[in-house]
C-alpha cells in the first residue's frame, strides 16, 4: 500500500491541454520528487472539468481547492505553499467577475454549485486511462446487474420506465427505440454510438468521451445485452484525436478485464466493440448518414421508415443512440427508473448536458436538470455576459436550432419548451450572443453552414439553403430589397419540406427564429441600410474622433491598408475608401484615448433610402466597448 | 511525397477486399502522406475490390481528405459559432492577406496551407487557430505576424 496523502488531479480536456495542461502536469511531477514528496502527493490527469475558462486548472484533493489558469512559474510556490506547509495559494485561486474575495474550493464556486453531475460524475475525479479508477467509482456494477440479474425485455422496462429520451437531439423515447430493435426479425444485431459531434460550439460528446470513456461502453454493453446485439461501433469524429485515443484504450482495458469479448463476466453473453473515426461531414451525425458511413460510403441520408432500428448496418436491426444517451444508462440501471425519473420536467428526465460559450464570463461544459431556467445557466453558473455589455439571446441547438430572445429567459428547458420557442434542443451547444452580435449575421452564418454541409442529394435543400444564404449575404451587405424577407420565409418553407434529413428539415430555423424575435434587425438593414450591432463590413465605417486622437501613429502603422494618414502628434484620419474594415486600428488604439469609433447610419423614424452619409456619429461607440 | 508501391502494399494489406475498410485506408493514406496522391487511390481501388469512382466519391465528400499536395505549415483558423461570434472572421482575413491565398489554397511555394474549420471544440479560447498542431488562443489579426514570423525564423523560404 502506498500512503498517498494528497492528489492534484491536472484537468486534461482539449482545453485545457490547448494552454498547456500537460506542461503543468509534467512540472508538477518533477516539482513534487524535488521536494521528496513522491509517495505522499500523486499527480493524476483527470478528464475535462468543464470550466474551460480557466484552464489549466488543478484540484487539490482531498482539499477540494481549485487553481485555475496556471502557468508552469506558479508550480514552485504552489507546492512550496500549499503541500509543505499547508498554506492554500491564494492569487492563484478564482474569483468571481465583479468580486474580490477568491473562492477556495471547487464545490463553492457558483459555476460548479447549480450543476447536477449524472453522465459527468466522474469528470475531473478520475484518471480516465485507468479502468480501475472507473471501477472504485461504481463503474461496471450496472453492467454486472444487468447481464447477471436482469432479463433483456426488464432492462428496456427499465429504462422505458426512466422516461430517458435521446441526447442527439431529437428526443425519441430510448426504451422505445430498444424494444423496436429487440422485436425486429433477423440478426445480427448492432448497437451504435454516435460521437460524430458536428454542431459548432458544441463539445459535450467530446469531453464525456475524454473524460469518463468507460461509462459509454458500460452503457453499449447494457444496450447490446437488451437488444441482443453482439457487435458495436463507436463513430467518433476524426477532429476529436483525444477522445479516439482514450477510447481505444479504456477498450482495450475492458478486453483484459473479461468486459468485452466472449462470455463477458461468466455470464455467456458475448459483445466486442470497434471504432470508427469519422473523415469530417457534418451530415454524418444524421443516423442513416452514419450508418453509410460506416459501411465505407458517401455518408448520405436515406428515408425512413425503415428505421434503423428494423433495418440498419448492412440491413441489419441497428441502435443507434449519442455519446450522452449511452452514458446515462448505467447511473439509470445501477440506481433505478424511479430516481432518474425524479428530475426534469414531465416529458423531459434527467439532465442535459450543455456547452456554455461566445460572449459569456464562464466558458464551459455544464450539466443541470432539465427545466432550469435559461436565466440561470446563463448569470447564475455562466456569470453573465464580460465586459458589461448586455446578453441579447442564446443560440441553442447548433445549426438546426434558434436564437432564444433575452424575454424569454425564464423558460424552463426542456425537449418541447425549445420547440415550441421556435429552436430545439440539439447536441446541447449554448452560444451566447450579446448587443454586438448581429443577428441577420448569425442567420448568414448558420445558412452558409448548412449549404456548405448539405450532402447535395436533395435540391431543397443543396439550392435552397444557397439561395437562402445569398439573400441573407444580400441584406448584410446593405443591397437588400423590401421583398426579400418575404423570399426568405418562402424558401424556408420549401427546404424544410422538401428535405429528406434532420439538417435540411431544420437548416432554416437560425433563419425563422431571427426573424420571429429579432425582425427589426432585418429590417434596420434592409430599410435603413445600416448595422445596429456594428458587425456587417459594408454598413459600418471607422473614423477617428479629433478630440480624443494624440497623432501617436499606432493606427497608422497598424493598418493594412494603408487607410490611415496624419503627421505625428496631429489629428489622424482614416480614408473611408481605402479602409477594409478589419478593426486592427480601434484594436490597437490605446484605452486611455479610445479615438477610433465605429459607426453605421443612424436609425431612421420609417422613412426608406436615408442616406449613409447623414449624422454618422449619432450611432456609434467608442473603441473597445466590444471585445 | 510520392508513394512507392510496396509502401502502399503495406498500407493496404490487412484489407484486402475489404469494401468496408475504404474510409479507413483513405485515412492512413492521408495520414502518410499527408494528401491521397492518384496513384494510391488507384492502388486503394484495386486492394480492396472497389471501382475507383466510389474511391473518388468518397474522397472528394469527406472534409479530411485533400487531393492536392499540403504545405510545410499548416494553419488552421477554427470558425465555429464561438469563435465566429468573438470575431474569428477577422483572424482568417488575417492570415489570408499575410498568405495571400485564400482559405483552402496553398501559397504557390508550398510553404503554407490555410485552412478553416467548423469547430475544434475548444471554445474557451475563442478565437482559435492552430498552426501546425499548436493552439494559439484568445487570438486576434495583430498576432498573425509573430505567429509566423517565429515560425519562418526555422523555416526561410
Amino acid at each position: 500500500m502506498t500512503t498517498v496523502r494528497t492528489h492534484l488531479l491536472v484537468c486534461a480536456g482539449t482545453g485545457c491541454v490547448s494552454c498547456g495542461a500537460f506542461g503543468i502536469r509534467s512540472g508538477l511531477e518533477a516539482e513534487v520528487r524535488r521536494r521528496g514528496l513522491g509517495g505522499e502527493v500523486e499527480v493524476v490527469a483527470t478528464g475535462c472539468n468543464g470550466f474551460c475558462e480557466r484552464g489549466p486548472i488543478v484540484v487539490v484533493q482531498p482539499d477540494g481547492v481549485f487553481y485555475q489558469r496556471l502557468a508552469p512559474a506558479d508550480i514552485p510556490e504552489l507546492v512550496e505553499e500549499h503541500l509543505i506547509k499547508g498554506r492554500p495559494v491564494r492569487r492563484l485561486m478564482y474569483v468571481p467577475p465583479e468580486e474580490r474575495e477568491p473562492v477556495p474550493r471547487m464545490k463553492d464556486i457558483p459555476f460548479f454549485k447549480h450543476q447536477r453531475l449524472i453522465v459527468l460524475r466522474n469528470r475531473g475525479r478520475i484518471d480516465p486511462e485507468r479502468i480501475d479508477d472507473y471501477i472504485a467509482a461504481d463503474g461496471y456494477e450496472a453492467a454486472a446487474k444487468a447481464l447477471g440479474e436482469m432479463t433483456p425485455e426488464g432492462i428496456i422496462a427499465e429504462i422505458t420506465a426512466s422516461g430517458l429520451r435521446g441526447r442527439g437531439g431529437a428526443g425519441f423515447p430510448t426504451g422505445i427505440k430498444w424494444e423496436a430493435a429487440r422485436r425486429a426479425a433477423g440478426g445480427p444485431k448492432y448497437v451504435v454510438c454516435n460521437g460524430d459531434e458536428g454542431d459548432p460550439g458544441a463539445f459535450m460528446d467530446r469531453s464525456v468521451l475524454e473524460a469518463d470513456p468507460h461509462s459509454v461502453i458500460e452503457g453499449l454493453i447494457i444496450g447490446a445485452r437488451a437488444v441482443g446485439a453482439d457487435r458495436g461501433f463507436l463513430y467518433i469524429r476524426n477532429e476529436y484525436p483525444l477522445a479516439i485515443d482514450r477510447v481505444g484504450k479504456a477498450l482495450e482495458q475492458a478486453r483484459s478485464y473479461g468486459l468485452l469479448g466472449a462470455d463477458i463476466l461468466g455470464t455467456g453473453f458475448t459483445f466486442d466493440l470497434e471504432i470508427v473515426r469519422g473523415a469530417g461531414a457534418f451530415v454524418s451525425g444524421e443516423e442513416t448518414a452514419l450508418i453509410a458511413s460506416i459501411e465505407g460510403g458517401r455518408a448520405y441520408p436515406r428515408p425512413r421508415p425503415p428505421y434503423p432500428a428494423q433495418r440498419g448496418l448492412w440491413g441489419r436491426p441497428t441502435v443507434i443512440n449519442n455519446v450522452e444517451t449511452w452514458a446515462n444508462i448505467p447511473s439509470i440501471v445501477r440506481r433505478g427508473a424511479d430516481w432518474f425519473a425524479g428530475l426534469g420536467t414531465a416529458g423531459s428526465k434527467g439532465t442535459k448536458v450543455f456547452s456554455l460559450v461566445g460572449k459569456i464570463a464562464n466558458t464551459g461544459l455544464v450539466e443541470v436538470p432539465m427545466g432550469i431556467t435559461l436565466r440561470e445557466i446563463v448569470h447564475d453558473i455562466g456569470g453573465g455576459v464580460p465586459g458589461g455589455r448586455d446578453v441579447k439571446a442564446v443560440q441553442i441547438g447548433g445549426p438546426s436550432g434558434g436564437c432564444i430572445p433575452k424575454s424569454l429567459f425564464d423558460l424552463p428547458i426542456d425537449f418541447e419548451s425549445l420547440k415550441s420557442a421556435g429552436s430545439m434542443m440539439g447536441s446541447g451547444g449554448m452560444i451566447v450572443m450579446d448587443e454586438d452580435t448581429c443577428m441577420v449575421d448569425i442567420a448568414l452564418y448558420f445558412l452558409r453552414f448548412a449549404e456548405e454541409e448539405s450532402c447535395g442529394k436533395c435540391a431543397p435543400c443543396r439550392v435552397g439553403t444557397g439561395e437562402m444564404a445569398r439573400i441573407l449575404a444580400k441584406i448584410t451587405e446593405g443591397r437588400g430589397g423590401a421583398d426579400d424577407v418575404a423570399r426568405l420565409e418562402d424558401l424556408a418553407d420549401t427546404v424544410r419540406r422538401g428535405s429528406l434529413c434532420g439538417l435540411g428539415q431544420t437548416a432554416p430555423n437560425p433563419v425563422l427564429t431571427t426573424l420571429r424575435y429579432f425582425r427589426d434587425e432585418y429590417e434596420a438593414h434592409v430599410r435603413d441600410k445600416r448595422c445596429p450591432a456594428l458587425v456587417c463590413k459594408s454598413l459600418i465605417s471607422f473614423a477617428i474622433d479629433p478630440g480624443a486622437c494624440v497623432g501617436c501613429q499606432l493606427c497608422k502603422k497598424a493598418c493594412p491598408a494603408a487607410a490611415i494618414s496624419g503627421e505625428p502628434k496631429k489629428v489622424h484620419i482614416i480614408d473611408d475608401r481605402a479602409c477594409i474594415k478589419c478593426g486592427i486600428c480601434l484594436n490597437v488604439c490605446p484605452p486611455k484615448f479610445r479615438a477610433v469609433r465605429k459607426t453605421t447610419p443612424p436609425a431612421s423614424a420609417g422613412a426608406a433610402g436615408s442616406t449613409a452619409a447623414s449624422g454618422r456619429a449619432a450611432a456609434s461607440k467608442p473603441a473597445g466597448g466590444g471585445r | 511525397m510520392r508513394p512507392s508501391e510496396t509502401e502502399l502494399a503495406t498500407l493496404t494489406r490487412k484489407f484486402k477486399g475489404q469494401r468496408r475498410a475504404l474510409i479507413r485506408v483513405l485515412q492512413d493514406v492521408q495520414e502518410r502522406y499527408g494528401w491521397l496522391p492518384p496513384e494510391a487511390l488507384e492502388h486503394v481501388a484495386a486492394a480492396l475490390g472497389v471501382p475507383l469512382v466510389r474511391v473518388y466519391g468518397v474522397a472528394t465528400f469527406y472534409r479530411s481528405f485533400s487531393l492536392s499536395p499540403r504545405g510545410r505549415h499548416v494553419c488552421t483558423v477554427c470558425l465555429g459559432t464561438a469563435c465566429h461570434v468573438r470575431g474569428g472572421a477577422a483572424v482568417l482575413d488575417g492570415f489570408e492577406r499575410r498568405l495571400g491565398v485564400p482559405a483552402g489554397r496553398t501559397t504557390p511555394d508550398g510553404r503554407y496551407t490555410l485552412e478553416r474549420v467548423n469547430c475544434l471544440g475548444a471554445c474557451a479560447l475563442a478565437p482559435l487557430a492552430v498552426v501546425d498542431g499548436r493552439a494559439h488562443g484568445r487570438m486576434d489579426e495583430g498576432q498573425v505576424e509573430a505567429i509566423l514570423a517565429a515560425l519562418e525564423k526555422d523555416d526561410p523560404a
